[in-house]
């Protein structure tokens, strides 16, 4: 009846999934940072005479792998380095995706030629194969390793920004304040970015579980993080040989994969359907 | 244009009659009731004008005669009778059948009622054919209603798809679609709102002689009384939800009761204003300004003449109206104008000064002198930020220190008209009308010489229009600005203007004082455009007499 919006000032109950989910998560970050409290064991402290304890044994709450080391030690410093490659790489993604995209739609011509091709090229580009012969290429170095997980998904933010922008670049207000007089970097900065900046954030929570699959596959692999570092994919990747007899040196990274990019990925969605403004019901 | 026929005849019963009917509006509502007491009662053969603006209630009383109610707006008192008999309650299965058979409907925007991936004799097909009519009758039928709406080559029309047609053929689709099932009464929302007003009056003028030959009960809403002095026979004014008039045409139309129907009736034939302080040195003008647009790539090159050799002045102080139908590139025109768009050829000067080629901090320095204002109030204001900032941005880019362009912006709240406290609050908070004040003075922060205004006030009901119309004039007095107005609305020109051009088709057709472009049109376009304005030229020969 009225043409008004109504500001979402009043947030929605949040759905118990999505309390789960964020449970999850914040105990998640919180073992990953203090869980080493927790343990006397340091994940690379090896010990000969506790060689694969089930989880409970005394002194090993989750027990120990083939070299006695301690798995909660071990999975405590494994969610560290997913965590960090996770969010480092998913924000080199975003940034990198982003900035092209802004890039691209605000210089139009040749720019958004080259950018949009370099993004039908990396769409179709398997990401898997091509981890595998860079890191198989070149020294598997873990700041390489971090770069490829980043390149991992920018095309979907270059794209998903480029519509953006040009969508803000023709609406009333930008016209309005190019009118004023602003300079190119007022308008971006101070006007459009405020304005899709939402979207970038839904498709980071998207995308996060995906860098979290994707490390923890590389890993498996045994081209991700290399020992002595550790990470939940190449704690799995070590105890594949013993899936039989010593089953939670698999299953509990797994499990922990599992629910950590399943959670990520409710939050997401849920984030996306409170901010999308193209899922938002209409006015 | 000729006069409409009217229902001369002696009052027959009525097919139509609302008895007291009050809605109920859900207790967060604006008031208590979306409509109260309304009564009202229409015969075959004739057209009711329900006459509103945005909020009034129209559209409730005509959802609730086709019994689609939502449940959030129950029928509290009244009833609603059909052909003698006492209507189901909302939403009822029986509301439904008689509906379907009885009562059509035709909507605004005719191309969101048709699907875009099916041709219009499908359509059209369909509808006969969940009305149980056999195969062998469906095409012949088809055929003849398209015939009726007078479409020309109906068989291509049947054949076309939506995108295929223009507004005026669709809507014309539309209206066949809506005879099909030869209904008694046919609802009109809002049916030519989204024309132009050439196609307008062809539309209004197919109602009326569809009226005629069907015997049809016309339930047309609207919000133009130019429109109802070209089709009604009785009219309703609705203000609030309350039924403020109602009469014959020629009553409401020469001897209106209530104020709000003067104020409508005025917002058609505004009167022209002088304005006195005018200049003579042009102090923004264009020569020979060409614009094309380009698209495609390599061999898919599309080019679009948009502006034509375009040349005009415009004086300090002075009101120019640029008129013309959608695709005329008077909007292009003004983005040429304020150097949002690179002109292809000519020449644009501000005060002698050639500024077509200006680039960087000079262009940005320039457009301190020329502002707009657009045409959608809704997304011309950035929803992350609030109003004072947004006024106040002008200024600060300029070089103004903040706390001094805030300053400003507090005062030019309070000039515009609004309330010095909602500085602090985004625009979503504010009506269309406010918004326009808003970016009115975001405009004026800058205190500039030119404000362009393209279809500043389209977007907006007509009351709320002529008092922005007002404000523009109060403000052009008081500050001294020349106004560029494009417009497509010749009321609105006749209001503002000292100056009408004419555009059509990217080019500059006729130029003239507004006195003398509406007494004496010398193009045949003008002219076309001045007959086809509903209601102004009646209007004009009331007031004239």
């Amino acid at each position: 009846m009225t043409n008004s919006i109504t500001p979402l000032r009043v947030a929605p109950a949040i759905p118990l999934s999505v309390k789960l989910a964020l449970v999850f998560v914040a105990c998640f970050v919180l073992v990953a940072i203090f869980g080493h409290l927790l343990t006397p064991h340091g994940f690379r402290e090896t010990s000969l005479l506790h060689r694969l304890e089930p989880p409970g044994t005394e002194g090993y709450l989750l027990g120990t792998d083939a070299r006695g080391r301690d798995l909660f030690a071990r999975l405590v410093t494994g969610a560290q380095i997913t965590l960090v490659v996770a969010i480092v790489g998913t924000v080199i993604g975003a940034v990198l995706g982003s900035l092209l995209g802004i890039i691209a739609a605000a210089q139009r011509g040749k720019t958004e030629a080259v950018i949009v091709a370099a993004i039908d090229v990396q769409a179709s580009l398997p990401i898997i194969i091509v981890a595998l012969f860079m890191l198989a290429m070149f020294d598997n170095s873990f700041t390489l390793f971090l770069l490829l997980v980043g390149l991992n998904g920018w095309e979907v933010y270059a794209r998903l920004m480029r519509g953006a922008t040009l969508q803000a670049k023709e609406s009333g207000y930008v016209t309005a304040v190019r009118a004023l007089g602003a300079t190119p970097a007022r308008i971006y900065l101070r006007h459009v970015l405020p304005n899709i900046l939402n979207i970038a954030l839904v498709q980071f929570t998207v995308n996060l579980p995906l860098t979290i699959l994707l490390e923890t596959a590389l890993s498996f692999l045994g081209l991700g993080v290399q020992p002595p570092l550790t990470s939940l994919g190449q704690i799995m990747s070590e105890g594949r040989d013993r899936l039989m007899t010593a089953w939670w040196l698999t299953l509990l990274p797994g499990a922990i994969i599992f629910c950590l990019a399943l959670s990520v990925s409710m939050i997401g969605d849920w984030l996306r359907d409170r901010l999308d403004p193209t899922l938002r019901s209409e006015r | 244009m000729s006069e409409p026929q009217r229902a001369e005849s002696a009052p027959r019963a009525p097919l139509l009659s609302i008895e007291d009917l009050t809605v109920a509006l859900p207790v967060d509502g604006d008031r208590p009731e979306a409509v109260s007491g309304i009564s009202f009662a229409i015969a075959p053969g004739e057209t009711l004008c329900l006459v509103g603006e945005s909020g009034s209630g129209k559209s409730v009383v005509g959802q609730a005669v086709l019994g689609m109610l939502p449940h959030a707006l129950p029928v509290t008192a009244g009833c609603i009778r059909f052909a003698g008999a006492e209507m189901p309650p909302q939403r009822d299965r029986a509301f439904g059948t008689i509906r379907s058979a009885q009562i059509a409907m035709i909507f605004q925007d005719a191309g969101a009622s048709l699907n875009p991936v099916r041709t219009i004799g499908g359509q059209l097909a369909e509808i006969l054919a969940v009305h149980g009519m056999s195969k062998t009758d469906r095409g012949p039928r088809v055929l003849e209603v398209l015939r009726d709406v007078a479409l020309r080559e109906p068989e291509r029309i049947a054949r076309s798809y939506p995108h295929q047609l223009s507004g005026g053929q669709a809507q014309r689709a539309v209206i066949a679609a809506a005879l099909l099932l030869k209904p008694d009464l046919l609802i009109a929302d809002e049916p030519t709102t989204a024309l132009d007003v050439t196609t307008q009056a062809e539309i209004l003028a197919l109602i009326t002689r569809l009226k005629v030959e069907h015997e049809l009960a016309v339930l047309f809403v609207t919000h133009d009384f130019g429109v109802v002095a070209e089709i009604a026979d009785r009219v309703a004014v609705m203000q609030e939800g309350v039924l403020v008039e109602a009469g014959t045409a020629e009553d409401v139309l020469q001897a209106p009761q209530h104020p709000y129907t003067r104020k409508l009736i005025a917002a058609v034939n505004p009167t022209p204003r002088t304005l006195g302080q005018h200049g003579d040195t042009p102090i923004l003008d264009a020569t020979d300004v060409n614009l094309i647009y380009r698209s495609g790539f390599l061999g898919n090159r599309k080019a679009l003449h948009a502006v034509k050799d375009v040349s005009l002045e415009i004086a300090a102080g002075r009101t120019v109206a640029v008129v013309g139908e959608s695709g005329s590139g008077k909007s292009s025109l003004a983005r040429c104008l304020l150097r949002l768009e690179e002109i292809d050829s000519g020449s644009i000067r501000f005060k002698g000064q050639e500024i077509s080629t200006l680039t960087g901090a000079p262009l940005r320095q320039l457009r301190q002198s020329i502002q707009v204002v657009l045409q959608d109030p809704f997304s011309a204001l950035n929803p992350r930020q609030t109003i004072l900032s947004a006024i106040a941005e002008g200024p600060i880019i300029h070089g103004m220190a903040p706390a001094d362009a805030r300053q400003k912006a507090a005062e030019l709240i309070e000039l515009v008209g609004l309330s010095a406290q909602s500085g602090g609050r985004y625009p979503q908070e504010f009506s269309g009308g406010q918004r326009q004040r808003i970016c009115i003075a975001r405009a004026l922060a800058l205190e500039p010489e030119v404000l362009i205004a393209d279809e500043a006030v389209s977007a907006l009901d007509v009351s709320i229009q002529a008092q922005i119309l007002d404000l523009f004039a109060d403000l052009q007095h008081r500050f001294g600005f020349a106004i560029l107005f494009i417009t497509h609305d010749l009321a609105v020109a006749r209001a503002i203007a000292d100056d009408i051009l004419v555009m059509k088709s990217g080019e500059i057709v006729e130029h003239g004082s507004a006195d003398r472009v509406f007494a004496a049109p010398a193009h045949p376009y003008t002219q076309a455009l001045l007959a086809a304005a509903p209601g102004l030229d009646q209007f004009q020969q009331g007031s004239a007499a």
